[in-house]
């Protein structure tokens, strides 16, 4: 009997609900038309919550200078309005960005529907958002409570009932989402004719221009009307909650998925009402919605344009709009519906005149004869003003056709002329009919028709009897004709309709192998810049206009990372656009309702919840909005470069954490030398010196001499070691950088040898450098260190009065180094692992080396780009060899060495100099 | 050996150092004046007049280039550099502003006794030019006055910038001379950074002079700092 909640799930419940940032509440005094007291009621209640302690500021109040109103308006914070110049008029607009700014607990939004201004003329420019309710989505986004007011004919889905009631349309209004959102409505409630007793008493405030409308829209039967309407809307919204409650769920999940309604859009205008229809039904019924139109191959641009627009709506209203292409739109619907488990069909009731049903079929008839299973639900269309007009015919032939079309016909008529005494009359028509196939296997119908009815007349004006009459004697001729004009049009049909689908077919192609090539060369690119060239360029190139792929850098804010084409993202505005558009992760600019006054669209690159950088693209016409088929493929774009560029930052991350794994190897060899290696040689140091101070009398003086050598060596070896450790360090750090200039390798190799003269003393040494050897683009420090590594390594460990050789030559790109020493030679199998860090795999001969001069040898190399490798040689010993590319130019042009020979003074150097 | 003894100024802060230079200096018959900051290295300087002075790069108080800059203000007095292992750009730094030469920490008593002597036979030369005017390096003999250049007494051929580069590290037998210095006194100021043609001249003098130019015995490359001309070996 216990119905008590578990207390393990109430309190997993608050920490998630903890875990997530904050969202704003969103409260909506909702009424029935413009008067009823929203704001008002808005201004006391938040009165009261700024008295009780909550930090409230009015963002936008519209109070229409009502003393009443203004009054309620005292001690309240309010928010400067933002001015807008835009064609000579100053518009008060919401300041969005000072409201985020103030971050306040509450804030006070007045008319959600309101559309903004956009395109501003000063230089501030307009505002960011199409309409208020994206700015209050916005300040709920960053968790700021907002309290707003709506009239119930601004609502999307009430919008047609409402003017169906009032007669007048409404073009501003909110989608029912935000409704949905709004976690409390409060409804305004005054009987109408305590508001038509307020209208004449002139204490509502109607806007100049829908005055004329006032008598027809606050009529009493009109509010009465309304009124039921806001207060069935209410109803529904608190049942629904009272739904979510029970469900017992934080979040709202609105819809069930037992009902799924599929809705047909066409490029109708009576669309419109479908949908409307349809979302009526989807919310009574808790079910998930989908808006689906079939291009089929025959539709006209402006048919498309109608469709977009009406698509747009399904989504404005919740659906999930998609888009299907086929030669048969009852085909299409019907398998995407079966397919996607779809319970209901909501079609249109056709408009089509009876006869072109016949003749063409009736799609909804065909609909119910097929749907099996489903329930489709014919609805009534109406004409809407507000979706848009009817669509015209399709795109027309150009005159060029006609007159090719007439040309056609006038060939066949000089060749039936010349043919006619040779021929039957019925022949004829075959050279007229091969003249309109020709013709409509060409061009479209009106030049098709064009020639089939010209050949009809002119067949029966020229050869038939009565000649020169278009009086048909012979019934024959009249079936000749009929048959005639029949062919050309089916024939014209047929070819159009191929042309057509060609083209779809064609468009679709190059924008799958578009995705495709994309998607192999992200693949084949290594490199968070390579891949944003090549998505930029990709997109560039697909949609046709310039793009640019701009990412964050460690402190947030975007810079250009690719871009193709050469628009200008950097400035202040479409900047502003980009770094809104990576931090909400939403789409905005040019072709959306969020900044469309941008000169180009971005879209976030996210994957796996996390914010990459920005996707943008300029179009090259910017009065072509993006069809949703271009949206989905560029939306494709995005999420492929997204997921590529996670990619790339994943293996970088990984590379580092390898990279930091080094570094702790390295770390640890080093501990462990400086704990042996070090000590080994200060012992020695320290004993023998102690030895010397308590000891001297009793030491002989050659003692005294063999330990004070004994000192002098250890120091010198205590010094190499020190040295190396120093110098693997500084090759190591990340702020490393060589510094090439233009060295002949003989210096280098004569400096090592200087500067190892001891070492060396007990064997042989061999240069062979040929003079023609080119100059080295190298840090001469680093390579004699290199040098004087390789060759102390071969002294350890080869005998003394053996040969050591150093031999270069130049190589295809480089130049090719080898130190070879007559010694043991190495253990096999160790050539590699002689490079690594405190590795020591010869057989000493006297002393041990430090176990780092190698791999020192192998930083140099590695750092200037070249290889290093070691192996014994056939006859004996072992050699070191590197080798370093070429600079990247061309070493110093020395001939115009053998001017300077001739020439003296510092004055004609000068001269010659410069042609160096 | 000098009538009265030289004097070496040590501007050292490293106790353990100054305490092995003692008895060095000492047994070479010089005077050492001890300093162990800056500061008073400069104040000794100026009051004991030394004939060479030892300077520890890395002093407490003041950095040694800087302490470089300002004896030269006043003082032509030999500079002999104490310096570390990659110290590089403040070894050039030093000797570009007028330090004459350097040694490298650790070093051998041996090593720095005879820079001191080269210093200071150098310092006396340009007090009292010798009339003798060939420079002897090995088989090498360079007359300044007939401006010839003989190996073994063979004559050898040079350019004459060859020959400019060839005195000039003459004139500064056994000290370094840093790129840039060498740069500036053959070419000319606006050439200070084309060093890579000094390694090119360079090159072509010990292939004209070196019994193995890959294993000089005079033209010493001090690389990343500058030529020494070897004199006595």
């Amino acid at each position: 009997m216990d119905q008590r909640p578990d207390p393990d799930a109430l309190l997993a419940r608050a920490q998630a609900e903890a875990a997530q940032p904050r969202r704003g509440r969103l409260k909506i005094f909702f009424g029935m038309s413009a008067g009823v007291g929203k704001t008002y009621a808005m201004l006391q209640e938040a009165q009261e919550r700024r008295r009780s302690g909550s930090d409230v500021v009015a963002g936008y109040i519209e109070t229409h200078k009502r003393p009443e109103t203004d009054a309620l308006k005292q001690g309240l914070e309010e928010l400067p309005p933002r001015w807008v110049e835009y064609r000579g008029m100053r518009l008060r607009e919401f300041d969005l960005d000072a409201a985020l700014a103030r971050k306040p607990g509450l804030i006070l939004v007045d008319e959600l529907a309101h559309t903004n201004t956009v395109e501003g003329d000063g230089a501030t420019g307009g505002l960011r958002h199409a309409k208020r309710y994206q700015d209050v989505l916005e300040l709920l986004d960053s968790g700021i409570d907002v309290y707003t007011t709506v009239n119930v004919q601004h609502i999307e889905s009430l919008n047609d009932v409402v003017a169906q009631i009032t007669g007048i349309p409404v073009k501003e209004t909110v989608p029912d989402s935000i409704i949905e959102r709004a976690d409390e409505i409060e409804l305004v409630d005054i009987p109408p004719d305590d508001l038509l007793q307020r209208l004449r008493e002139g204490r509502v405030y109607v806007a100049d221009q829908v005055q004329r409308a006032v008598s027809q829209f606050f009529r009493r039967e009109n509010l009465v009307a309304l009124r039921e309407l806001a207060l069935r809307e209410t109803a529904a919204r608190v049942g629904e909650q009272v739904r979510v409650e029970r469900a017992g769920r934080g979040e709202t999940r609105p819809w069930a998925t037992a009902e799924r309604i599929l809705v047909c859009v066409g490029p109708s205008p009576l669309s419109a009402r479908v949908i409307r229809i349809a979302r009526r039904m989807a919310a009574a019924a808790q079910a998930e919605w989908i808006a689906a139109s079939v291009e089929t191959p025959g539709q006209s641009e402006l048919g498309a344009a109608q469709v977009r627009r009406n698509l747009k709506l399904a989504e404005r209203l919740g659906a999930e709009p998609t888009m299907l292409t086929g030669e048969r739109v009852v085909d299409e619907i019907l398998a995407y519906a079966v397919r996607h488990n779809m319970t209901k069909i909501v079609v249109g009731k056709p408009t089509l005149p009876r006869w072109r049903e016949w003749l063409r079929g009736s799609i909804v008839d065909e609909l119910i004869r097929r749907s099996g299973e489903i329930d489709v639900h014919v609805v009534k269309g109406e004409p809407d003003d507000v979706v848009g007009a009817r669509p015209r015919a399709a795109r027309r032939a150009g005159w060029r056709e006609y007159a090719m079309a007439a040309a056609v016909m006038g060939a066949c008529t000089i060749l039936a002329a010349l043919a006619f005494p040779y021929i039957s009359a019925v022949n004829v028509t075959m050279i007229y009919l091969a003249g309109v196939v020709l013709v409509a296997t060409r061009h479209s119908l009106g030049p098709s028709a064009l020639a089939s009815v010209s050949a009809a007349l002119l067949f029966d004006f020229l050869f038939t009897s009565p000649y020169y009459s278009f009086a048909i004697s012979d019934i024959q001729y009249v079936i000749a004709c009929l048959v005639l004009l029949a062919t050309a049009l089916v024939i014209s049909g047929l070819t159009q309709r191929v042309r057509r689908q060609n083209e779809a077919a064609r468009t679709r192609y190059v924008r799958t192998a578009a995705l495709y090539f994309m998607s192999r060369q992200l693949a084949a690119a290594a490199g968070a810049d390579s891949l944003a060239r090549v998505a930029a360029k990709h997109v560039a190139d697909v949609f046709l206009g310039e793009s640019a792929i701009l990412v964050p850098d460690s402190e947030l804010r975007l810079a250009v990372s690719a871009q193709s084409g050469g628009f200008a993202v950097e400035t202040t505005n479409e900047r502003a656009a980009a770094q809104w558009v990576f931090e909400h992760r939403k789409w905005a600019g040019w072709s959306t309702d969020t900044l469309p006054s941008s000169q180009a669209i971005y879209l976030p690159l996210v994957a796996s919840g996390k914010s990459l950088g920005v996707l943008a693209l300029r179009p090259r016409q910017p009065e072509a909005l993006l069809e949703p088929d271009q949206r989905h493929m560029l939306e494709t774009f995005a999420t492929q470069l997204a997921i590529a560029l996670e990619r790339a930052a994943l293996a970088t991350e990984a590379e580092a954490a390898r990279r930091q794994a080094e570094a702790e190897n390295i770390r640890s060899s080093l501990l462990s030398c400086v704990s042996h290696d070090l000590r080994t040689p200060l012992a020695a140091i320290a004993g023998a010196a102690s030895a010397l101070v308590e000891g001297s009398q009793q030491l002989s003086d050659a003692m005294q001499r063999e330990l004070a050598q004994s000192i002098a060596d250890e120091a010198g070896r205590l010094n190499q070691l020190v040295g190396k450790l120093l110098d693997m360090t500084r090759l190591e750090s990340a702020g490393f950088r060589v510094q090439k200039d233009w060295y002949p390798l003989d210096e280098l190799v004569g400096a090592a040898l200087t500067r190892l003269g001891s070492t060396l003393r007990r064997h042989r040494v061999n240069t062979e450098i040929p003079d023609s050897l080119p100059l080295m683009h190298v840090d001469g420090p680093l390579i004699e260190e290199l040098l004087g590594n390789l060759l102390e390594n071969a002294a350890r460990y080869s005998p003394p009065g053996s040969t050591i050789t150093v031999r270069a030559a130049a190589v295809p790109g480089g130049v090719r180094t080898a130190v070879l020493d007559d010694g043991p030679g190495l253990q096999p199998g160790t050539e590699k692992e002689i490079f690594r860090r405190f590795v020591r795999f010869r057989p000493p001969s006297d002393r041990q080396g430090t176990g780092l001069g190698l791999a020192i040898c192998e930083a140099v190399v590695r750092l200037h780009g070249g290889e290093i490798e070691a192996q014994n040689r056939a006859e004996g010993g072992a050699q070191f060899w590197f080798t370093l590319p070429h600079g990247p130019s061309a070493p110093p042009d020395l001939s115009g060495m053998d001017v300077l020979h001739t020439r003296s003074g510092p004055r004609d150097t000068h001269a010659s100099e410069a042609t160096l | 050996m000098t009538a009265a003894a030289a004097s070496v100024l040590l501007v050292e802060d490293e106790l353990p150092i100054r305490r092995f230079l003692r008895p060095a200096i000492d047994a070479a018959g010089w005077r050492l004046i001890e300093a162990d900051t800056g500061q008073r290295g400069m104040l000794e300087a100026s009051q004991v007049r030394p004939d060479v002075i030892i300077l520890d790069l890395g002093l407490p108080d003041i950095d040694g280039i800087e302490v470089v800059r300002r004896m030269r203000e006043w003082s032509a007095v030999p500079i002999i550099i104490l310096s570390a292992r990659g110290q590089e750009n403040d070894k050039i730094a030093a000797l570009d502003a007028g330090a004459d030469d350097y040694v490298q920490k650790p070093f051998g008593v041996a090593e720095l006794i005879a820079r001191i002597r080269v210093a200071l036979r150098h310092a006396a030369a340009r007090v009292q030019p010798s009339a003798d005017m060939t420079i002897v390096a090995g088989d090498i003999a360079i007359d300044l006055v007939r401006r010839t250049v003989t190996r073994s007494g063979a004559s050898v051929h040079l350019t004459p910038l060859e020959y400019k580069l060839l005195t000039t590290l003459a004139r500064n037998a056994g000290l370094v001379m840093t790129h840039r210095q060498l740069l500036r006194e053959v070419w000319g100021a606006g050439h200070a950074e084309d060093s890579t043609y000094l390694r090119m001249f360079v090159r072509q003098l010990r292939q004209k002079l070196e019994d193995n130019p890959t294993q000089p015995k005079h033209l010493i490359t001090e690389v990343g700092v500058g030529y020494r001309l070897v004199v006595e070996r």
